[in-house]
């Protein structure tokens, strides 16, 4: 069963509602042994990268997410935030990452805009996957809502999982092995997320 | 790229739907969890819902109603009214809600913006600025509680404030426009323009899809909402939500922007 992690940020009612429209099986993970159980994991995220890792670190699920993902490799996928939590450290923050992706997060330089509007990044823009098998999956097009300034820089080029425009290219998804993140909301992204979501439940 | 957002904006009053015409008479409309779910189906952009009664009356967010509408948005979700404190923003982030609205407090207590954003991020905070032309001169002002109380701020001077202070967007909200489909005030729209960086969304005016066509045009990325242009169809403003399908808008953004930077 997906599992999405109850720690205090995020839209989980909105994949739970998308997961019960698909008719997958899914439910909110808020303690250890309830993570324990997942076949998969989503891990959810709106706000600042502090906030979220200290709530990810009081609700004790911290370490058996690690083992979860890290060990016995359950596909994770994080959202936004979640996907920010998954690198190494982040420059809009003091609290070091999950360190499952090694990449750091960091802020756009707004000298490269030429549009007058600037930061944050918020509303539609085009996903450019490098692999089609994945999350993006029969998918052509793919647009999603994206709502951030800071954004997942990964050191290897191999753990890109897509790219989108924004003043430069920047990686919008990651992809080291079991462990998936994507900077959009694909809960909010319409058809698009929704069949995202559906990849990623029949991976 | 990013493209322009095509926004409805819903005010809730008396636990229903409503729309008002320069900020008063206001005729009810629907159910906010029923409006939600056909916007849901037309794959809507954005989602603005503000409370007006909450800041009046002086009472918290219904923070029943939010929750119910996160729960239900499959779109991103704006909530604004009553928000007073940086932990009632913290807490309406936290059922799912992808960004807060302030207006009187940010005004009362500018503090609030810094102090919420640290915890919330920038990306997540929204003032919105109730402007009219007011006194002798007829000059811009900034107006708080559904209109009904003077700030003395100029809406540039305040833009660029709310830049400094870390709120991640500004919604521009022309109360002299208000429900009464005439257009955008563009005037209003480029002078807060010039002044800022941050993302803007224009509200107030909106009575075609021609209005939003012409915001696009002069602002590129813009938000564009609208309040009656979804609730209202006809002359007689018979209540029937709509909103453009995937090919009027794009029609629309290519008309605005050319067909190029569409695409990006």
């Amino acid at each position: 069963m997906i599992r999405i992690v109850k720690y205090g940020l995020g839209n989980i009612a909105a994949f739970a509602n998308i997961y019960r429209q698909l008719n997958i099986e899914c439910a909110t993970a808020e303690t250890a042994e309830e993570l324990a159980s997942a076949s998969k994991i989503i891990l959810p995220g709106v706000g600042a990268f502090d906030w979220a890792m200290r709530l990810l670190v009081q609700s004790g699920m911290r370490e058996c997410l690690d083992d979860v993902v890290l060990n016995r490799k359950v596909p994770v996928l994080g959202v936004c935030v979640g996907m920010q939590m998954m690198a190494n450290s982040s420059e809009e923050g003091k609290l070091p990452g999950l360190g499952w992706v090694d990449a750091e997060v960091r802020r756009f330089d707004e000298s490269q805009f030429t549009d007058k509007t600037h930061l944050p990044h918020m509303g539609w823009s085009t996903a450019h996957p490098s692999d089609d098998k994945t999350l993006f999956r029969d998918m052509p097009d793919p647009r999603f809502y994206f709502l951030h300034s800071y954004f997942v820089a990964p050191h290897r080029p191999q753990d890109v999982l897509a790219q989108t425009d924004y003043g430069a290219r920047f990686c919008s998804a990651t992809r080291v092995d079991n462990i998936f993140g994507v900077q959009f909301h694909p809960e909010k992204s319409h058809q698009w997320g929704i069949k995202l979501l559906q990849n990623f439940a029949e991976l | 790229m990013v493209q322009p957002r095509i926004i409805p904006c819903l005010l809730v009053h008396e636990g229903g739907l409503v729309k008002t015409t320069r900020f008063g008479d206001p005729k009810y409309v629907g159910d906010p969890i029923n409006a939600v779910r056909i916007f849901n189906e037309k794959e809507v952009d954005e989602l603005i819902v503000v409370d007006i009664d909450a800041t009046r009356e002086g009472r918290e967010p219904n923070y029943r109603m939010i929750a119910d509408l996160a729960n239900e948005c499959r779109m991103p979700l704006c909530y604004g009214g009553g928000v007073q404190t940086a932990e009632q923003v913290q807490r309406i982030i936290g059922f799912g809600v992808e960004k807060v609205a302030l207006s009187a407090a940010a005004v009362a207590r500018p503090e609030l913006i810094s102090e919420a954003a640290r915890q919330i991020g920038s990306q997540s905070l929204v003032v919105v600025l109730d402007v009219a032309r007011t006194g002798l001169l007829r000059r811009y002002e900034v107006l708080t509680h559904n209109g009904k109380v003077r700030t003395g701020l100029d809406p540039v001077d305040w833009a660029k404030r709310l830049e400094q202070l870390g709120a991640g967007e500004i919604v521009v909200n022309a109360i002299d426009r208000d429900g009464v489909m005439q257009g955008y005030d563009l005037e209003l729209a480029s002078r807060i323009r010039e002044a800022i960086t941050l993302p803007m969304t224009l509200l107030g005016g909106a009575g075609s899809l021609a209005d939003i066509e012409n915001l696009v045009r002069t602002h590129r990325v813009i938000g564009a909402a609208a309040g009656s242009l979804f609730v209202f169809k006809g002359k007689y403003r018979a209540v029937l939500i709509n909103y453009p399908n995937r090919s009027e808008k794009s029609t629309l953004f290519e008309r605005a922007l050319g067909s190029a930077e569409v695409r990006a």
